[in-house]
């Protein structure tokens, strides 16, 4: 057993030194990820509110002005400008300075009078399928309401939908998307961190000293985890201090469980910058292939899209994605309270799959006799 | 006379390419063997063998009598080891460098600090202590790499071209350490480029396109009949006009080759030649010598050359 990690604890020191002694590269490795939280966090908002309007009024008449006004009320639509032609409110969508047109035709009030159906064109800008989807729920939204609201003598609804949003009830962005921010952040940063510094010393030649020496695959593996564990723990934990102050995230459930549940995360993208490091020969390798995990973690975790949209096939990749995991434990706490008992499952997927990305790499070292 | 170091037959294929074949050698206990050959010769592929770091295809070596295909983590406590590239972490002190090292070798405590202190003095880095090892020379650098490779007291230390880019005085300052070393009993196995260097090795081998060539003390090797073909000799000519001269020495009858030493030529020419070279060339001095290493080494090869074609 001691011969399985044998000289983990000099590696462990003298990573400890390499940290200490290079404070550019503790600082980029610590604040870059906060400067990301920030830039994120403040531009990420996906709630659709003030959508630049432009309208062709033809009618002129109070009926329409007063479904103009239910419709700027609605907060989504905000009226830019008011076109006298239809090519001008055409143009005008055309050069984007608005999202949405809407016409109202000379005989809406007409139609009102005499109980035949009044139509009213809403021209929806499709560019941004997230905007367009809202302005079109929302329009339909409106003119239901005011239909509604012609018909019923006494204006009185015989339903009424009393929506309550569990979790995260002012529907936040950042509410959602910081928590899956930080996966994202402590991925990259631990695979960076430690990839780069084994390949390092594959290129100074200090590696090829190593294996010249007793140390064991598993004594410099886990004696680079450990260092490199803790930073990127401490950055965690820092993380989440500004997800809570500056962002003004609750966390519902129990930090602690959070925390713990956060080192077999942690342990797979150590594991996994390890197997990088067996594979790239030089730094900019190592970065490219640690780039290269980005994007599935971005787009297959369940980070922007939801997997259970996704076709089977990129469902069954997902299972693969650490992130998918821990996303699922950050917001499963934080928004949701949730505890282990909801989520020791991920947590186990996550240290299984630690374990094995450690393993691997300590093979592919001993296959390679690169020590 | 113990074996320290042995290779029977060793032989380590890459696919389709043979990078050592069929080498056998046996070095005893306090021998400084130097190792000659080109780069892509072979050198460092069999250091990686005899460490344990590659499985040989065929043939086996010992070191300090345990097998290299059976024992390689056991070898590894008993060798030292040091590159042209140093191996040192230039982040950290001499200090902390000699640390690690001698806690990768599992030396603790006490026996720790005594080791450090013994190869401190032993190579007088001592001053040096608390500086960061990057900002040593080259030199002190190869000081501490050596300081590092023997912090546990290996009885067989591999070099593999130590003295790559350090100059003279540097080199010859570690050479006085590798003999006040061996002195003490550790062996040395050290590849070189240097010809002055190999000159300073008790026995030499030379190894040329994967082969081991030449084997021996520098007298044997001098005698070897290939490199000093019977019926020849080994002429000094020493002239004020060697560069013009060389080429029409060259072409003289008789003689097999010819090269620039710093003023002089040196020559190898068939005995019967001899009369009427010098009467040739009736302004220079000629003498017959014994042949330099790098002569040696030159006939060999082109020798190989000559029977590969």
């Amino acid at each position: 057993m001691r011969r399985l990690f044998h000289g983990l604890v000099p590696i462990c020191r003298k990573e400890f030194l390499h940290i200490v002694r290079d404070p550019g590269t503790l600082f980029f490795a610590l604040a870059i990820p906060m400067l990301q939280l920030f830039l994120f966090g403040f531009a990420v908002d996906t709630n659709i509110r003030q959508v630049a309007t432009v309208v062709f009024d033809e009618s002129r008449t109070q009926d329409s002005r007063q479904l103009l006004a239910s419709l700027a009320n609605s907060d989504v639509f905000q009226i830019k400008s008011y076109a006298s032609t239809k090519e001008e409110m055409y143009e005008a969508i055309r050069a984007g300075k608005a999202r949405v047109g809407i016409r109202i035709p000379y005989d809406y009030a007409r139609h009102l009078q005499d109980g035949s159906t009044a139509t009213v064109l809403v021209l929806v800008d499709g560019s941004d399928s997230n905007v367009a989807g809202q302005a079109v729920s929302t329009s339909t939204g409106v003119a239901l309401q005011e239909s509604l609201a012609r018909v019923l003598p006494n204006g009185k609804m015989p339903i009424e939908v009393r929506p309550s949003v569990l979790y995260n009830p002012a529907t936040r962005s950042a509410n959602f998307f910081i928590p899956g921010l930080i996966a994202i952040l402590l991925q990259v940063m631990t695979i960076l961190l430690i990839a780069l510094s084994l390949v390092r010393e594959r290129e100074h030649g200090t590696l090829e000293q190593l294996t010249m020496t007793p140390v064991a695959p598993l004594g410099l593996m886990v004696g680079k985890m450990i260092p490199y564990g803790v930073l990127s723990f401490l950055e965690l934990c820092l993380i989440l201090g500004v997800m809570r102050v500056v962002f003004q995230v609750p966390i519902h459930g129990n930090v602690l469980v959070l925390l713990v549940m956060s080192v077999p995360f942690l342990l797979t993208v150590l594991g996994l910058g390890l197997v990088i490091s067996t594979k790239a020969q030089t730094q900019a390798e190592a970065f490219q292939l640690a780039m290269g995990t980005i994007l599935p973690s971005i787009f297959l975790s369940g980070y922007i899209f939801l997997i259970e949209n996704m076709p089977p096939i990129f469902q069954g990749i997902a299972r693969l994605i650490p992130a998918t995991y821990y996303i699922r434990i950050l917001r499963g706490i934080i928004l949701r309270g949730a505890g282990i008992r909801e989520l020791w499952g991920d947590a186990t997927v996550l240290a299984v799959m630690g374990c094995a990305a450690v393993l691997l790499a300590a093979l592919q070292f001993v296959k390679r006799k690169a020590i | 006379m113990t074996v320290a170091i042995s290779a029977e037959h060793l032989t380590i294929r890459f696919g389709d390419f043979t990078a050592v074949h069929d080498v056998s050698f046996a070095i005893t206990k306090g021998e400084v063997f130097g190792f000659l050959g080109p780069n892509g010769s072979g050198k460092t592929t069999i250091i990686k063998a005899l460490c344990g770091l590659l499985t040989p295809s065929a043939g086996t070596g010992t070191i300090l009598g345990m097998d290299i295909r059976k024992d390689a983590a056991e070898i590894k406590r008993h060798i030292g080891y040091m590159s042209q590239r140093f191996g040192l972490y230039e982040d950290l002190t001499v200090a902390e460098n000699l640390e690690f090292y001698a806690g990768v070798y599992g030396i603790k405590g006490r026996r720790a600090i005594e080791r450090k202190e013994e190869v401190l003095a032993l190579t007088a880095i001592a001053p040096y202590m608390n500086r960061r090892a990057g900002q040593l020379s080259g030199g002190w650098k190869q000081r501490l790499a050596l300081a590092c490779a023997i912090i546990h007291s290996p009885e067989v230390v591999f070099l593999d071209e130590p003295t790559a880019g350090i100059d003279p005085v540097a080199r010859r300052a570690l050479w006085d350490l590798l003999f006040k070393l061996s002195g003490q009993g550790v062996t040395f196995f050290v590849t070189t480029h240097y010809m002055d260097e190999a000159e300073r090795c008790g026995r030499v081998g030379y190894i040329y396109l994967s082969k081991l060539v030449a084997l021996g003390t520098i007298a044997e090797l001098q005698r070897l009949p290939e490199a000093s073909p019977p019926g020849t000799e080994r002429l000094q000519i020493v002239t004020a006009k060697t560069a013009l001269l060389l080429e029409p020495v060259r072409h003289m009858r008789g003689v097999r080759e010819a090269t620039i030493f710093g003023r002089s030529i040196h020559a190898l020419i068939d005995s019967d030649h001899l009369d009427a070279l010098k009467a040739q060339l009736p302004e220079a001095q000629v003498q017959i010598i014994e042949p330099s290493l790098e002569d040696v080494f030159v006939t060999l090869t082109n020798r190989i050359m000559e029977a590969s074609q």
